[in-house]
């Protein structure tokens, strides 16, 4: 069954109604939200386990497990909430939506989360491309100030808590953890090795809590709704709802907040007008945007649209960017195009990342035209599985496992290519 | 000893200095170096597009860091330009959501327009055009962002158009070029139609 109207969290995710406060408050916003605040830290967090909630910003880790991590005294240091708004992995455009169009649940979900884990203030790390998104953000805060949700005595609360855009400027890197942390302290956006972990030494510093858009915008209807309100969807441990992006060889691209666990097919059917020249057209499916691997059509048949069902099949819900190719692709150049992203973008840090994400672009360029020998199929696989899990952050990981999966399901047309080139050249 | 100066010294309108002060007023006392990021957009905005290197040292000493640091930064991340630029940078996704959708044919219609390649900036200096990795709105591919707008589900039609509109010096209208609502299905949501029909 489909999910009804009444349970989605988003309901001005297209922006057909004003995403300022008097609408947003309207759409439940900022209702009750000091009686939430007034159950406590512990409440709140407990609450938040138990709704379930996985990470929506690809890793899938537990929301609540997350905020328990940070301290619950201070030791002198203030504590700090960031969330990661740098939305920019391939296929996906949720956060967008929530930012321009509903940008008061996230600012009351800032409030709420900075309190439980006892921080002083949220930045809103926001991709620098997103002009018009940061201007809603800003203006969206400047109101919630003057109504004195934010700032001294948020929401008559008695704690003092503010919220603040801070605007990147092209740099793909800038979404994993520590290097937006790096970004927002005025420096290149490169990973720092973990530990210390950003719970412990984050921003300036100081104890620091990463969160995606749609995590922390999520969180205020959880605690309204109730914890089994969101358990109660979607399937154990992959619970509540989920903003899918449904882009490519689709019918009617777009976006739209579904149930968690539904089918990719019937995602694909309903909302996005099914596959540009039907099922049976399907090549294949990215389920969860461009670093998780693809799944040829047999698998898209039938599987479920969730953390634990894609894993399954050796891929990932990632940021839940459904990137769909229809028979007519070159499904080599498809990937190609994304190890050029991955080399544009890995910052340079670390060896394996730096170099190999160009060597593998390089390789993956000459595939495309055939112009390659067998042989280098699985030296190709070989050096992923060299960056894979060698480098601080996991760009590298990003930049193999396209590979890996399109030689895991599109060897065969990979070598075809090849033998088709090989043919040709012999007869000229 | 050098006569007048070819580059005139960077300082910031009163109205940009406000809006410095206010970046640097959201981070922590003693913490100003973070708001290198939002100066250096300021400051490329109000030269027109693109940062010098007074620029830069400009902003290492009113934020108090060594001009290197700065340098690094603006040179890390994409969105500051080192050159000039033209009056609207036309900017063409054409990472694999875009490029299935069509992003090639976009490519195209740009550089026939425009008569440069990517990179290139027009004669006239109306237009740079340039190729940049996703631009995150990938259910309205093919994408293009010029300036601070984003121009969705494009055709080369409608890229054309909306070049020569720009050229006219026309308001063009930001967002889906099909007539469509943001990111919902074409011809009408699937879902929220209460929460629709009540706006």
């Amino acid at each position: 069954m489909m999910l009804q109207d009444k349970d989605r969290i988003f309901t001005n995710l297209y922006g057909h109604q004003d995403w300022r406060l008097k609408a947003a408050m309207k759409r439940g916003d900022w209702d009750g939200t000091k009686d939430i605040l007034a159950k406590g830290r512990e409440w709140i967090i407990e609450e938040m386990k138990a709704s379930g909630l996985r990470g929506r910003g690809g890793a899938g880790f537990p929301t609540g497990l997350k905020w328990s991590f940070m301290p619950k005294q201070s030791d002198g240091r203030p504590s700090y909430l960031v969330v990661n708004a740098d939305e920019g992995e391939p296929g996906t455009c949720k956060d967008r939506d929530l930012m321009r169009h509903d940008p008061h649940k996230l600012i009351e979900g800032c409030l709420i989360a900075g309190f439980a884990m006892n921080a002083v203030a949220a930045y809103i790390y926001i991709r620098g491309e997103f002009v018009r998104e940061a201007e809603v953000l800003d203006a969206a805060i400047e109101e919630a100030r003057a109504k004195g949700f934010l700032g001294k005595n948020a929401c008559g609360s008695g704690y003092d808590f503010d919220v603040f855009v801070h605007r990147g400027a092209g740099a793909y890197i800038c979404g994993e953890e520590t290097a937006l942390i790096e970004s927002l302290e005025g420096k290149k956006g490169q990973p720092r090795l973990k530990p210390p972990f950003p719970a412990n030494v984050g921003v300036w510093g100081c104890p620091t809590t990463v969160n995606n858009v749609e995590s922390i915008a999520v969180a205020p209807t959880i605690l309204r709704r109730g914890a089994s309100w969101f358990s109660g969807l979607g399937r154990p441990n992959n619970t509540g709802t989920k903003v899918f992006c449904i882009s490519g060889h689709v019918n009617k691209p777009c976006n739209v907040e579904e149930e968690m666990g539904i089918p990719l097919k019937e995602l694909i059917e309903k909302h996005a007008g099914g596959v540009r020249g039907g099922w049976d057209n399907l090549l294949a499916i990215i389920p969860g945007g461009s670093s998780v691997p693809l799944l040829p059509k047999s698998i898209c048949d039938t599987v479920l649209m969730d953390f634990d069902s894609l894993r399954e099949v050796q891929s990932g819900l990632g940021t839940a960017a459904v990137i769909v190719m229809d028979k007519s692709t070159d499904v080599v150049k498809a990937i190609a195009r994304l190890s050029a992203f991955y080399k544009h973008e890995s910052c340079g840090q670390c060896t394996p990342c730096r170099e190999g994400t160009g060597w593998m672009w390089r390789v993956m360029e000459r595939l495309v035209k055939g112009e390659a020998e067998k042989s280098e199929i699985d030296m190709l696989l070989d050096v992923s599985k060299q960056i894979e899990g060698h480098t601080i952050c996991a760009l590298g990981d990003a930049a193999a496992w396209p590979i890996q999966g399109l030689m895991r399901h599109f060897r065969g047309e990979v070598e075809a290519r090849i033998d088709a080139y090989h043919a040709k050249a012999a007869a000229e | 000893m050098s006569t007048a100066s070819e580059t005139v010294a960077f300082a910031w309108t009163a109205e940009n200095e406000a809006e410095a002060q206010r970046h640097i007023a959201k981070y922590p006392s003693g913490k100003q170096q973070s708001a290198v990021m939002p100066l250096l957009h300021l400051a490329q905005k109000q030269n027109n597009g693109h940062v010098t290197q007074e620029i830069m040292e400009f902003i290492a000493d009113y934020l108090g860091m060594p001009a290197i640091r700065v340098m690094e930064v603006a040179t890390f991340y994409t969105m500051y330009n080192h050159k000039p630029v033209g009056k609207h940078h036309v900017q063409v996704c054409t990472t694999t959501p875009c490029w299935l959708r069509g992003s090639d044919g976009i490519v195209s219609a740009c550089k026939k327009r425009l008569g440069v390649e990517m990179g290139g900036t027009t004669a006239d200096g109306m237009f740079t055009l340039s190729e940049v990795e996703c631009a995150g709105a990938c259910v309205n591919a093919p994408v293009v962002a010029i300036g601070d707008d984003y121009y969705e589900d494009l055709t080369p039609e409608s890229m054309t158009a909306l070049l020569d509109a720009l050229a006219k010096g026309e308001d063009v209208k930001p967002g889906p070029q099909n007539g469509r609502q943001t990111s919902a299905p074409e011809g009408g949501a699937t879902t929220l139609k209460d929460f629709i029909a009540k706006a």
